[in-house]
């Protein structure tokens, strides 16, 4: 390319332009952004708008509309039925997101050092998270079928005799967890695998030089620095725990008796089974405050946990 | 750390084989309980290897389902939604991080804001804007929400922005438009963020559900989550019929994963790194 004479033509950044071109211009930004503009706004800006709109009418998808002001709201919050759904959301959380973090910490930490067939194990333990959630359900559903599954099978076999698993209402939420963290553990052993990769080896030299046990480098140099990482897992998983529902509505469908009655699977009922959109609405964005507000409240407290910079 | 206490290298072994193991064992129950035949699916002890294996329940599953056509139908709308998110999230994302205009940081946030919101926030008026379209049960309706990501336009502004601007200057000297610049240098040098990203976009088609069951009602129509669930629905206790959708509807997604297996792991470990 050679260019001598020619006056210095103006980037396409540069900004004022004469009127026609100035047009052209405009032309060429709403092609670029409407494509995805317009089915933004179709898709999830009007919903949105038309979301709150809903929560505040009582309607069931036929009949006409009507307004109710905020008291969609205050008999969601009322009701014991919901403050049972976020119950039961939060004990799937509690049981989901230690055993996923734990179990996801220990695969990384034994895969984190070169080992034969480490690719491969990794692969392996990453083939339920390309597994849609349907599917993980079923295959764990006639995993733990209380009377011809393999697993009360093989209890048996140690003596235990075996619970009745998605059919006993103490059993169920267990039973959920199980499946949802046997999926999520290659996802979490990722993310956490390469959080400790990020972890100049050097650290663990110098404390091994120094006399630090094992027990006291986990705790002092590897839990601190994959912080950032573990951050991550336990936002996600929060998030993820909290619209907790297609495992739940195809392994239990909320049941037996509500006892894995989750806040979406809620959502759903009220809107589809009991013809309550108004109340369906005003319950998911309680969740969705709900979700806000715990994921700023971690984003806030992380300054005293969570270490960025070596 | 392993290495310390002095766990032996076999002990290691053990447990990461047992935990493969744990991994891969429902897999190939699946695929035992598809080739048991009915009489003996319920039995107990389970029998490993199932006298009289066939495969009986994969042709009661075509037979009882437009199997071939719920997976068909999995497969476009995956793909469409993939190629549809990352057309428009590049382009969206080139006009976010190289065309000025006003307002550009106030739509930006906008595009953020709409990342936290939800699915099931949106899924009422959702449906009522297909219904009032007349769209409920058809195609199109499964496949709009999934038309523009936000996510899509997040990523890959970053990705965009780490493009030397010289390089657009080099081609606008050469006479180029936006669109070339777009096409001729953008796309080819942002290639590794629009891999990652159509691979997150394939796996959320391919598993999502929620939307589907309720926009969908045909089995014509339906994805494999959703014909899953109803073949579940309706055949709760044979469940070597079950088993065997479940298998055929992991294979296609397995064999894709171990084509792009490294590029997958690579994207999600990078993902926890920001």
């Amino acid at each position: 390319m050679t260019l001598t004479a020619a006056p210095p033509r103006t980037t396409p950044t540069s900004a004022p332009r004469p009127p026609r071109r100035r047009l052209r211009y405009a032309g060429t930004v709403a092609v670029f952004l409407l494509p995805s503009l317009i089915p933004l706004v179709l898709f999830t800006l009007v919903p949105m708008a038309g979301s709150l709109w809903v929560s505040l009418h009582e309607w069931n998808l036929i009949e006409p509309m009507r307004w109710v002001g905020l008291d969609n709201y205050g008999e969601v919050l009322a009701d014991p039925k919901t403050r049972a759904a976020f119950l039961h959301t939060l004990t799937f959380i509690a049981g989901y997101l230690p055993l996923v973090y734990a179990g996801g910490l220990g695969l990384a930490m034994l895969l984190n050092r070169a080992m034969g067939g480490r690719n491969i194990f990794r692969a392996i333990y990453f083939l339920p998270v390309i597994t849609s959630w349907v599917v993980v359900a079923l295959m764990w559903k006639w995993l733990l079928n209380p009377a011809s599954g393999i697993v009360n099978w093989a209890l048996g076999l140690l003596g235990v005799e075996g619970p009745g698993w998605w059919t006993d209402p103490t059993w169920a939420m267990p039973s959920i967890i199980l499946a949802s963290a046997w999926k999520d553990l290659g996802f979490v052993m990722i993310i956490l695998l390469a959080g400790l990769q990020a972890i100049p080896n050097e650290y663990h030299e110098a404390a091994r030089v120094d006399g630090a046990s094992a027990w006291q480098r986990f705790r002092r140099i590897t839990l601190p620095l994959l912080s950032p990482s573990t951050f991550f897992v336990v936002v996600i998983s929060l998030i993820n725990g909290f619209q907790v529902f297609d495992q739940v509505h195809v392994m239990t469908g909320g049941g037996p008796g509500g006892a894995t009655e989750v806040v979406v699977e809620q959502v759903y009922r009220l809107t589809f089974q009991y013809g309550r959109a108004g109340a369906a609405s005003a319950l998911s964005w309680l969740l969705f405050a709900v979700v806000l507000l715990v994921t700023l409240i971690q984003v806030r407290v992380q300054r005293r946990w969570v270490n960025y910079g070596y | 750390m392993a290495s310390a206490f002095p766990v032996s290298k076999a002990l290691k072994y053990l447990l990461v084989v047992g935990g493969a193991l744990v991994m891969l064992f429902p897999f190939a129950w699946a695929v035992i309980t598809s080739i048991t035949p009915g009489g003996s699916v319920l039995a107990s002890p389970p029998d490993f290897t199932p006298e009289g294996a066939n495969l009986g329940a994969y042709g009661k599953l075509l037979e009882v389902t437009p199997f071939w056509r719920i997976l068909l139908n999995s497969a476009w709308i995956g793909a469409a939604s993939t190629i549809l998110q990352l057309v428009t999230s590049a382009m969206a994302a080139y006009a976010f991080a190289r065309l000025p205009f006003p307002g550009r940081g106030a739509l930006f946030a906008v595009y953020l804001a709409t990342l936290m919101v939800p699915l099931q926030v949106l899924i009422v008026p959702l449906f009522i804007e297909m219904r009032t379209f007349n769209l409920i049960d058809t195609y199109f309706a499964v496949l709009a929400p999934t038309i523009a990501s936000a996510f899509g336009v997040f990523l890959l502004r970053q990705a965009i922005a780490q493009v030397p601007k010289e390089f657009d200057e080099a081609a606008v000297l050469d006479g180029a438009g936006h669109f070339r610049i777009f096409a001729l240098i953008v796309v080819p040098l942002i290639r590794p963020a629009l891999a990652t990203f159509a691979i997150f976009g394939f796996m959320a088609s391919w598993n999502s559900y929620l939307w589907p069951l309720v926009i969908i009602k045909s089995p014509e129509f339906m994805t494999l989550p959703l014909g899953l669930a109803e073949l579940h629905g309706r055949f709760t206790t044979e469940w070597n019929v079950v088993m065997a959708g479940s298998v055929v509807s992991v294979v296609p997604i397995l064999i894709l994963y171990l084509f792009a297996q490294k590029h997958v792991i690579a994207s999600v470990a990078q993902s926890g790194l920001k």
